[in-house]
């Protein structure tokens, strides 16, 4: 655990939280062995590439990993209690009251058959027991507070009858409408326009302040996360390779793995000449991971002891990487510079 | 020609659009596509005029459907009476009218009992898989194995033959089609990520069953319905006809049907009529499903 986080209170504790998929013929391992912490008010972000199991890690903390998929390991703690040892009727009351997620799609996360009021009336009469009445009024307030315009019009209208942009403002209206502590947002900008992109984290941001909740951010964006995090965990292939605060990340990258991912962004204060550096090779399948460290075969630094699977070491910044180079056991060429290629 | 000029402005002022209905646009949409297909309208017009008959007809027919009148017996179809007389002397038309309330009746109650339980066992088969979606189905399988009429006979011969257990045998058989399709359209609804989102949000899951599966899963549902009942009016004629339904001063059509087979070279309009009657109810109910499926289908949208 980084030890910037101790004096702060946490939400959230993930300890080695293991998710598997089962199928006739293997496991595979989309969560394998994550930890990280989530303080109070505060934003994570975890960065990672398609299929590095940062979805099922939030589907996770929910408990709604569908089958074949199972939790086989670790523990969840929400405000000090194991999410894990929870029967599935205290689940549902943690759900959508004290943890709310928002997903990718807009255009499919809300039901076609019903209007946008009625859909934000689920959530009071699921947690709260509201009437008719006094559940309208409460989804105009949170139509309001996520400031759709006309709300009075809006709340009877159905889905399609809105665009991507205030769909997720409606998604969020839902997420939001039970008040809760923690909120997941999975991918939520990933189907939008750029310049509605840029509002929908804007109002994250804006009801994160006013509501004091914690939020847990997943995204492949790395620019979203410079707007939105305080802290960011970096995945890949279910394994948590690095976790540091925002400016860490940007400006001092630890593993290979983030060198990589920040070196393969458009500079945004120069024009590049030829082709945007790369990292060469692709994400193993997830039944053929490599026995060592999971980016050695795709890592330029990597050298003997890769071969054998890293810790997630906390250095002295109280930020944490999973990489043999900054171990005393390091076999490779001592005078390795991971940020070399960046700082030219 | 200046008249309309003038009205025009007072009768269109921009109108604040109302909230619309879903229900209400989907239903016009549907309706325009269903108009296109002449079969299917009349198919639908000719159910509306049945149910019309069954509802209106015993009211005014000049006849008592039960009373014998030997000395009219056997009367081929004149002035007096319409579709003939049978051997009992009495007017098939007033039966062939008092008929069609008990088809009605036994097809809208037997796909309407089978849709209920084949409804419930396929969507709760498809929401929850595993193994209780493999016994479900495995039992469905089995029903399925056995065909339809052949089943019911079975059913109604232990039940003993009444109107109610004919009922009850074509819904028992209707099960299992309508568990199939409902099995089908819940696993894909299901893996629409409005139905996370709900379960993300806390609700239980006869909630998101009842409440957010079942209303995305009704247009299958609708022209299966149709059809079956056409299949029920078909089989509970049939059992009739084999003695095992409607008991025989019931004027049910299979049994008039059973009833006219006697006389098929004397009188033949004794069993034309009923059959004629079976037919038509038949037919316009499949070929009513038949348009629903085109009209209700996305594929088909231009």
């Amino acid at each position: 655990m980084p030890n910037t986080n101790k004096s702060e209170e946490n939400i959230l504790e993930i300890n080695n939280l293991q998710t598997t998929f089962f199928t006739e013929e293997s496991e595979v391992k989309a969560v394998d062995g994550v930890s990280f912490t989530i303080p109070k008010g505060k934003t994570v972000g975890v960065v990672g590439e398609s299929g590095s199991g940062k979805s099922i890690t939030s589907l996770s903390i929910l408990r709604l990993v569908d089958k074949p998929g199972k939790i086989v390991g670790g523990e969840i703690k929400f405000k000090g209690e194991n999410l894990l040892d929870k029967s599935e009727t205290e689940m549902r009351k943690i759900r959508g009251k004290e943890i709310s997620m928002i997903f990718q799609e807009p255009m499919t996360s809300l039901n076609p058959t019903y209007t946008v009021g009625q859909q934000i009336n689920e959530a009071f009469k699921i947690h709260e027991g509201l009437g008719k009445t006094s559940a309208r009024k409460r989804s105009l307030e949170m139509l309001k507070l996520v400031g759709i315009p006309s709300p009075e019009k809006r709340i009877d209208q159905y889905p399609h009858e809105l665009s991507g942009g205030m769909r997720q403002r409606v998604m969020i209206a839902i997420a939001l409408a039970c008040n809760p502590e923690l909120l997941i947002a999975d991918e939520p900008t990933t189907a939008l326009d750029v310049t509605i992109q840029a509002q929908i984290l804007e109002l994250i941001k804006d009801l994160q302040q006013k509501l004091h909740m914690s939020v847990l951010l997943i995204t492949h964006d790395l620019g979203v996360v410079a707007e939105t995090c305080d802290y960011v965990a970096v995945m890949y292939c279910g394994k948590i390779v690095e976790f540091a605060d925002v400016k860490s990340i940007f400006n001092n990258p630890q593993h290979p793995y983030t060198v990589g991912l920040l070196s393969s962004l458009p500079p945004h204060d120069r024009d590049i000449e030829g082709d945007l550096p790369v990292i060469p090779g692709a994400v193993p399948s997830p039944d053929e991971l490599p026995v060592g460290c999971r980016f050695a075969p795709r890592c330029a630094h990597a050298s003997d002891i890769c071969n054998t699977l890293p810790n997630l070491v906390t250095n002295e910044n109280g930020n944490q990487v999973r990489c043999w180079i900054y171990s005393d056991k390091w076999d490779g060429n001592p005078e390795v510079e991971v940020n070399a290629e960046r700082t030219t | 020609m200046s008249e309309p000029a003038i009205q025009q402005p007072a009768t269109t002022p921009p109108q604040p659009k109302k909230p619309s209905n879903l229900w209400m646009e989907n239903f016009k949409n549907f309706y325009k596509k269903l108009r296109k297909n002449k079969a299917a309208m009349i198919g639908g017009f000719l159910i509306l005029f049945f149910i019309i008959v069954a509802i209106l007809g015993p009211f005014l027919t000049p006849h008592d459907p039960d009373t014998p009148d030997v000395v009219n017996k056997l009367q081929p179809p004149s002035a007096e009476h319409w579709f003939g007389t049978d051997h009992h002397g009495r007017d098939i038309f007033t039966r062939i009218i008092h008929g069609m309330s008990i088809t009605l009746y036994v097809g809208f109650f037997s796909v309407i009992l089978g849709a209920t339980f084949g409804v419930l066992i396929g969507i709760v088969s498809g929401y929850y898989g595993g193994r209780t979606d493999s016994f479900l189905m495995r039992c469905m399988d089995v029903l399925l194995a056995f065909p339809g009429i052949l089943l019911a006979l079975a059913i109604v011969s232990v039940l003993g033959g009444s109107l109610r257990n004919v009922i009850i045998a074509v819904a028992i058989f209707s099960i299992p089609v309508f568990a199939r399709i409902v099995r089908g359209s819940t696993l894909a609804v299901k893996k629409l990520e409005y139905v996370d989102a709900i379960k993300a949000l806390g609700a239980s899951d006869i909630r998101i069953i009842f409440k957010h599966i079942l209303p995305n899963v009704t247009s299958p549902l609708i022209v299966q319905a149709t059809l079956s009942i056409a299949t029920a009016v078909l089989t509970a004629a049939g059992l009739s006809f084999l003695g095992l339904g409607a008991k025989p001063p019931t004027p049910e059509w299979g049994a008039m049907l059973s009833e006219g087979r006697n006389y098929l070279y004397s009188a033949p309009h004794v069993a034309f009529f009923p059959g004629i009657a079976i037919v038509l109810v038949v037919l316009a109910f499949n070929i009513l499903g038949d348009g629903l499926r085109d009209a209700l289908d996305p594929k088909m949208k231009k």
